[in-house]
C-alpha cells in the first residue's frame, strides 16, 4: 500500500503498472481527479493527512479484497486540468476493485485534511464543503456490502 | 496545562497565525471547551468560532468530536470542513 502527499505530478500508467505485477491481480480500478475551471492552491495538514488516508485504505482493505493500493494527493499551486488525486486499487476481481476505489475516494473527500482555495476572476476564495460529499461518504454506512 | 493549537485554511487566515502554544485553565479540558475559550477572546475569534460556524477539530492528528478530551502536551487543530479530492 502506498500513500503519497506531494507537490509533484504523477504518472497514472506507471502507478497502475506498479500495482499490477502480481499474477493473481485480475483487476485494477483507478480514479484521477482533475482541477476544474480555475487555478487553485491546496493546503493540507502535514502528518495528519498521511495518517488519515492510511486509515481509509486500511478500512477499504477490511471490507474488500485489496491486493495493492496507491493513493497520491497533490498540494500547492495547481492549474486547470492538472491532476490532483489518484486512487488505484488492484484486486483479483473487478467488483472489489471498483468498490474499494470509490469508497476510498468518498471517504477521502470528507476525512482527509485538505482545503482548496480557488483563484478566480473575482479574487481568491476558499471552497465550501459540499453536503453531497458527506452524503456520498455516509451511504457506505447504510449499504450492505 | 500546555497544549499546541493549530489553525488551517480560512481559520489560519482569519486569525492571522498558523499555530500557538497555550496555557489552559483547569476547566478547559475538551475540544468543545477550548473552542469556547478561544471564542471568548472576541473580535475575529468570536466570529470564527461562533456556534453556527462549521469548525472541525483534530486531537493529535485524529479527527474528533467536541466532547473529546485534551491532555497536557496535546496537539489540537481547528479547521473548516475539508475540501480535498
Amino acid at each position: 500500500m502506498k500513500v503519497a502527499v506531494q507537490r509533484e505530478d504523477f504518472d497514472l500508467g506507471a502507478e497502475v503498472r506498479a500495482i499490477s505485477r502480481d499474477a493473481k491481480v485480475g483487476a485494477v480500478a483507478s480514479f484521477v481527479g482533475l482541477v476544474r475551471d480555475v487555478r487553485m492552491t491546496l493546503e493540507h495538514y502535514p502528518g495528519m493527512t498521511e495518517n488519515a488516508i492510511g486509515k481509509i485504505v486500511e478500512e477499504a482493505a477490511r471490507r474488500w479484497q485489496v491486493m495493492e493500493c496507491t493513493v497520491i494527493h497533490r498540494y500547492g499551486n495547481l492549474q486547470p486540468n492538472d491532476q490532483i488525486v489518484l486512487v488505484a486499487v488492484a484486486s483479483a476481481h473487478r467488483g472489489d476493485a471498483f468498490a474499494a476505489c470509490e469508497f476510498i475516494m468518498d471517504y477521502l473527500k470528507t476525512r482527509a485534511p485538505f482545503w482548496k482555495k480557488e483563484h478566480g476572476p473575482a479574487g481568491a476564495a476558499w471552497v465550501e464543503a459540499r453536503s453531497s460529499d458527506d452524503e456520498a461518504a455516509e451511504r457506505w454506512k447504510r449499504e450492505p456490502q | 496545562m500546555k497544549v499546541k493549537v493549530l489553525f488551517f485554511a480560512s481559520l489560519r487566515e482569519s486569525l492571522g497565525r498558523p499555530h500557538e502554544e497555550l496555557e489552559l485553565p483547569a476547566n478547559v479540558n475538551t475540544v468543545g471547551t477550548l473552542r469556547e475559550h478561544l471564542r471568548a477572546r472576541g473580535g475575529e475569534w468570536a466570529s470564527v468560532f461562533a456556534p453556527n460556524r462549521p469548525v472541525r477539530a483534530a486531537v493529535n492528528q485524529d479527527m474528533v468530536q467536541a466532547g473529546a478530551a485534551i491532555k497536557p502536551g496535546d496537539e489540537v487543530a481547528f479547521f473548516p470542513p475539508v475540501t480535498g479530492g
